[in-house]
């Protein structure tokens, strides 16, 4: 039974990331219709500004300090931190401890900038064009935005640390009445599962509820009419580019110290994300948070010991044989809408 | 660049050639003047150092080849001279190998076998070189070994820790420096049953592939002679980034030492995420939890932060020690580039050197003349302490480091403090061992 | 001739021509210059180029002719290797089973994923056949290792029992993939002046296979089958009602597309008798669908020229490391020459990559018909001016009417 509770946490968890991933992706390729290759690469950035932002908290000056020894045997020069000599050391170091929260912050606009600035200079002409050459564009774009990363901060994981208040786990075992330490969950990940529903909630309520978002929503069923009505829909398109592309870069930011960021980890996670947008149903919103859930879950349950034993590498392939098993009951995945990219 | 003759054992007949190509051959068909693949015939000799340059292990391979280039100017009296000057053989003089300037080409293995094998033969069909070395997996060192094996060149393998490379998949053309896990497994188990007790229930996670399974195959067998269990062992899909639900059952497994069979990012991931889920503050069957990485590198240290503090595992080798061969390469290194190198590199600049060496003793680059001066050759002072290069797989015998995360680190690059110098005799295994056995060397082959 | 236009012949003679004096037209530069870097006639990126040639030449078959985008035909590609290599382990060195295997093993297998993906179109098709390829390769890495050898690869080894062969050589090694003892890795090499000519055996095998390919596809693209599978791209709603089935010709299409690939399979595992999972992967499934759209998909050369393109940059852009640049700039004071290098570098050796994905950026932003469509307009600048427009020969022009697009 723990056990269960135990696979159910790690699917929500699990299934909170895929959700969200899927999210961004599913603005850009399930309603504008653009296969975003780029997605994963998007994603990546959003770790990276975290990985960034420690690293502009760390900066720090030289001081030789004849006592101490290098490597080599020469003297030693030890670094303090500016954020540290500005702000006393230990407000400066819970700026650095804190520096993954606050990127968040930092990754908004740097992710909206990047998204208009993509939108605006390159998707914007390959609306109309065929998916093939959407597909060449954006690839070729990850690969560049890829190689950027690597040149500035090469290709080993880079340990980007949750602050010290969010290390350790939250007994979930002793307040259901089980045994202490059986049922621990950390906090951290905790904290990605409730910042990801925030952040599905807000994207749900921003394009339900604002006039904006009504737009948005009649532009995606029929873009020349709503074009017709005098209202300027390609800007919108741009702003919901760059909507996407923070909720990516949000993704990336806080799964960061979850996942050590590397500049190899939105193509790892890039053919995921299309398998759960499609497996949601192209168009929909909803359908791709339920598909991040759903896969998500299925794979902490297929990577259960038990199920292991008893098919064999069943926990490598359950998300393809899921999608394909839903592929083939529901012809346009959960809840796709009808004629979205069916051609 | 020099190009040798590049005529291969089966050279084919000229009438052959008209047939399949509907071509009028002149008569300036070249002769088979040489009696094997890429003999140097100008007054350069050239290298071909095959390294992972895109993918995960790009910062490994770019330290490789770091490695290859201060090799190839020690091997021409450039620089300080490194651990030529340590080198317990004299053979090598600093003016090339056999008086011929060392040149060197590199390619990117990509760390996919079929990318390492493309770039091994443009570098052998193209470039002419006659010796190919690097590389960061066990997967691609197999791959290029036969390669090589048929094409005729020498392979001094990289970085390559899977039983298999000198196992079942060993060739008379191949050579490893690098330890391989059963080393690891040998020179681990009595350090962690000193520090954790002999009384220990394990959970292994395993990386689904060969050098996963290889891996804990021999921590397993080596920790349960001195009398750990082993609760359970769990493959984890190579390209997994979140292992928590691999973790999680580890908290009722009843197990209170995780063994992490990883490697690179893979690693990286599940050690951190096993520290967030607070393994390590747990107490079970009244002894602290404990982690263990069986192979570990300085960057992989270096990408778990402060979670790798007070982990043990092994490596080839480390720029902390201190005898002279390591001081002298850490130094040319480190005044290049600095920064110190790691065990990766060091294998690959020992792997040149060794090569070279042999080159010069053998009197000939022909590739069976350098295998046969190179197996049983016992030498000293490349930083690992007496070496023997074993005639019967081309494994090289030296001592294992066991290392531990270092709690207080001196400065960015001190993340490993030595623990134990496990000595040779106790890693050793008969060459028949049945974690080895299946393949054999076969003849060498001089290609041409 | 040979039940082709005028036009078309040409186009396979000039194919043929160029396939046949690959070895001069790539090794263009002497091997003492320092511009021989970009020499590509050397026997293993030949094979390559013809390869993969094959490889996308039956993925355009499906691509190109019915619009439906396979996301998952490197497992056909994959299969092919694997079948092939047990043969060499199984049967004999000769080539010829291997090859047969390799068909219709990938068929059977292309016959099997095809009939279940091919119940959804566009993007869900899609993401069927990437499923399907990424089972594959995930078991085969893990799971499946007794018969695929794993991470390492499936390779031949001296005790296969090769019943129809030897286990091993006179000389104690593994014997060479061969065709009736013309051995695959056997090469004579022409020195003329300072250049240096490769022939090799399994170069022109692979050559003659695609040249073959290539022709059989243009009788393809030209038969009423091709024509149906047009219609499909079209408007299969419309074809629907005129009361035809689509489903038994995007099928068939789908099956001779996974019979190509598995032969591309088979022969880089004669050319090389190692098989490897990473061939299944869905990066390898992406390249070859890059190299349709970079090439021009649709177009009957477009995919091999994309194909071309992406080998090149691979096998020789990583090569050219700072030594080289530094050689090439030598002759430049210092500081000019560092800065030169360090921006060439970015580019080239470890930065090959960016490269890769600069250029396929560009082409598809410039030339919105991928690269047939540069050739086009090459071809079009040359009519204007009153020339013949059929003398750059790797740069063919099409006619329009041939592009399916």
């Amino acid at each position: 039974m723990d056990a269960i509770i135990l696979q159910i946490l790690n699917g929500l968890d699990k299934g909170s990331a895929y959700a969200l991933i899927a999210l961004g992706l599913t603005l850009i390729f399930g309603t504008l219709g653009v296969v975003n290759f780029a997605h994963g690469a998007l994603f990546m950035i959003g770790a990276f500004c975290a990985v960034t932002l420690n690293r502009l908290f760390s900066l720090s000056f030289e001081v030789v300090d004849p006592t101490k020894l290098d490597f080599l045997g020469n003297p030693a020069k030890i670094k303090t931190a500016y954020v540290e000599a500005w702000f006393g050391q230990d407000f400066g170091a819970a700026i650095i401890d804190w520096s993954v929260p606050l990127a968040i912050l930092f990754s908004i606009p740097v992710m909206l900038a990047i998204g208009f600035a993509m939108e605006r200079g390159l998707i914007k002409h390959f609306y109309k064009r065929p998916h093939a050459d959407q597909i060449l564009v954006t690839f070729g774009l990850a690969i560049v935005l890829q190689e950027i990363i690597k040149y500035f901060y090469g290709a080993n994981p880079i340990p980007t640390p949750a602050p010290s208040a969010f290390t350790g786990s939250f007994d979930f075992g002793a307040m259901l009445g089980f045994d202490v330490g059986q049922i621990i969950y950390p906090y951290w990940r905790m904290v990605y599962f409730a910042f990801s529903l925030v952040v599905i909630g807000a994207v749900f309520a921003f394009l339900r509820f604002t006039t904006f978002g009504m737009v948005v929503r009649a532009g995606m069923a029929d873009r020349e009419t709503v074009g017709l009505l005098g209202i300027n829909i390609d800007r919108r398109f741009t702003i919901m580019f760059g909507i996407a592309a923070s909720v990516a870069g949000m993704a990336g930011v806080m799964y960061a110290p979850i996942n050590s960021p590397n500049y190899h980890m939105g193509m790892d996670f890039l053919v995921l994300s299309f398998v759960v947008v499609v497996v949601g149903g192209m168009g929909s919103l909803a359908g791709a948070v339920l598909a991040g859930f759903l896969l998500g879950i299925l794979q902490s349950f297929a990577s259960m010991n038990e199920i292991k034993s008893l098919l064999p590498g069943i926990d490598q392939i359950i998300i393809y044989l899921i999608a394909i098993v839903i592929l083939l009951t529901r012809p346009r995945g959960l809840m796709g809408r009808k004629g979205v990219m069916e051609d | 660049m020099t190009r040798g003759n590049l005529t291969r054992r089966g050279l084919l007949r000229t009438g052959a050639v008209v047939t399949g190509a509907g071509l009028a051959l002149p008569t300036i068909f070249t002769s088979r003047a040489s009696a094997f693949t890429n003999d140097p015939t100008g007054d350069t000799v050239t290298l071909g150092f095959n390294v992972p340059q895109t993918g995960p292990y790009a910062d490994e391979g770019a330290d490789e080849l770091r490695a290859f280039q201060l090799a190839v100017e020690h091997l021409n009296g450039e620089g300080d001279g490194g651990m030529l000057n340590t080198f317990s053989s004299k053979a090598l003089q600093g003016n090339g190998i056999r008086g011929k300037k060392v040149a060197y080409v590199t390619g990117d293995t990509q760390t996919k076998s079929d990318a390492a094998r493309a770039s091994a033969q443009s570098m052998i069909q193209k470039d002419g070189a006659i010796m190919i070395s690097g590389g960061s997996s066990s997967g691609v060192a197999v791959a290029v070994q036969g390669l090589c094996q048929e094409a005729g060149v020498i392979f001094m393998a990289g970085l390559t820790h899977s039983n298999d490379t000198t196992g079942k998949d060993k060739k008379a053309n191949g050579f490893r420096h690098f330890f391989n896990a059963y080393m690891s497994g040998a020179a681990l188990a009595p350090v962690l049953a000193k520090n954790y007790g002999t009384d220990r229930r394990a959970y292994h996670l395993t990386a689904d592939y060969t050098w996963g399974w290889t891996q804990q195959e021999s921590i397993q067998a080596a920790t349960e002679a001195l009398g750990w269990t082993t609760v359970n062992n769990v493959l984890t899909p190579l390209a997994e980034t979140d292992f928590s639900a691999y973790i999680t059952p580890v908290l009722q497994s009843g197990a209170d030492v995780l063994v992490l069979n990883h490697y690179g990012g893979n690693m990286v991931n599940s050690l951190t995420q096993a520290v967030q889920f607070g393994l390590r503050d747990k107490v079970v069957n009244g002894k602290n939890f404990e982690i263990v990485v069986p192979l570990y590198s300085e960057l992989m240290a270096k990408g778990a932060g402060d979670n790798i503090k007070g982990i043990f595992g092994s490596t080839n080798w480390s720029w902390t020690l201190q005898d002279e061969g390591t001081k002298a390469f850490v130094k040319s290194f480190g005044t290049k580039y600095g920064f110190p190198p790691s065990n990766a590199a060091q294998t690959c600049y020992a792997q040149t050197l060794l090569y070279a060496d042999a080159v010069e003793r053998a009197g000939s680059f022909a590739p069976c003349d350098v295998g046969a001066a190179l197996e049983g050759f016992e030498f000293d002072g490349l930083g690992n302490g007496p070496t023997l290069y074993r005639a019967a797989d081309h494994q090289c015998f030296k001592d294992v480091l066991v290392m531990k995360g270092k709690e207080d680190p001196a400065n960015e690059f001190d993340n490993l403090e030595l623990v134990e110098v496990t000595p040779r005799a106790q890693v050793e295994y008969a060459p028949d061992h049945p974690m080895f056995a299946g393949g054999e060397l076969g003849a060498c082959n001089n290609g041409a | 001739m040979l039940g082709l236009d005028r036009k078309d012949f040409t186009l396979v003679l000039i194919i043929a021509l160029v396939a046949l004096l690959a070895p001069f037209l790539l090794n263009f530069w002497p091997t003492e210059s320092g511009m021989a870097q970009f020499n590509a006639g050397y026997p293993a990126l030949m094979q390559r180029f013809a390869i993969y040639g094959i490889f996308a030449i039956g993925f355009n078959i499906l691509f190109g002719l019915t619009g439906y985008l396979s996301f998952g035909h490197a497992a056909f590609l994959g299969v092919g290797s694997y079948s092939a290599v047990w043969m060499f382990k199984l049967l004999s060195m000769n080539v010829l089973p291997g090859i047969f295997l390799a068909i219709i093993v990938s068929g059977l297998f292309a016959l099997v994923i095809g009939y279940v993906s091919l119940r959804r179109s566009g993007i869900y098709f899609s993401i069927l056949t990437l499923a399907f390829a990424q089972m594959s390769f995930n078991l085969a890495y893990s799971v499946l290792t007794p018969l695929t050898n794993g991470e390492t690869g499936l390779q031949t080894t001296l005790n296969d029992p090769r019943i129809l062969g030897a286990s091993r050589t006179a000389e104690g090694g593994i014997p060479v993939p061969s065709l009736f003892g013309l051995e695959m890795n056997a090469t004579s090499i022409w020195k003329i002046g300072g250049w240096e000519f490769q022939f090799n055996v399994g170069y022109y095998f692979a050559a003659a296979l695609m040249v073959l390919t290539f022709y059989l596809s243009i009788r393809l693209f030209r038969s009423p089958f091709g024509l149906m599978l047009r219609a499909i791209k079209t408007n299969q709603t419309r074809m629907s009602y005129t009361g035809l089935s689509s489903r038994p010709y995007t099928l068939a299409a789908f099956v001779i597309s996974g019979m190509y690939a598995g032969l591309a399979g088979a022969l880089l595992a004669c050319m090389d008798p190692l098989a490897g999972a990473e061939r299944m992967q869905w990066t390898a499934s992406g390249e070859v669908v890059i190299m349709s759209i970079l090439g021009g998909a649709g177009t009957l050369l477009g995919p091999i020229l994309g194909a071309g393109v992406i080998k090149y940059l691979e096998n020789i852009f990583s090569k050219i490391n700072e030594g080289v640049l530094h050689g090439w700039f030598d002759f430049l004071p210092e500081v000019v020459k560092e800065p030169l290098v360090w921006l060439f570098a970015r580019f080239t050796g470890e930065g090959w990559s960016l490269t890769l994905g600069l250029i396929f950026m560009i082409v598809v932003i410039f030339l919105p018909g991928g690269l047939m469509e540069g050739a086009r307009r090459i071809g079009d600048l040359f009519r204007k001016r009153g020339k013949p427009s059929d003398d750059d020969k790797e740069h063919h022009p099409k006619p329009a009417a041939h592009v399916a697009e």
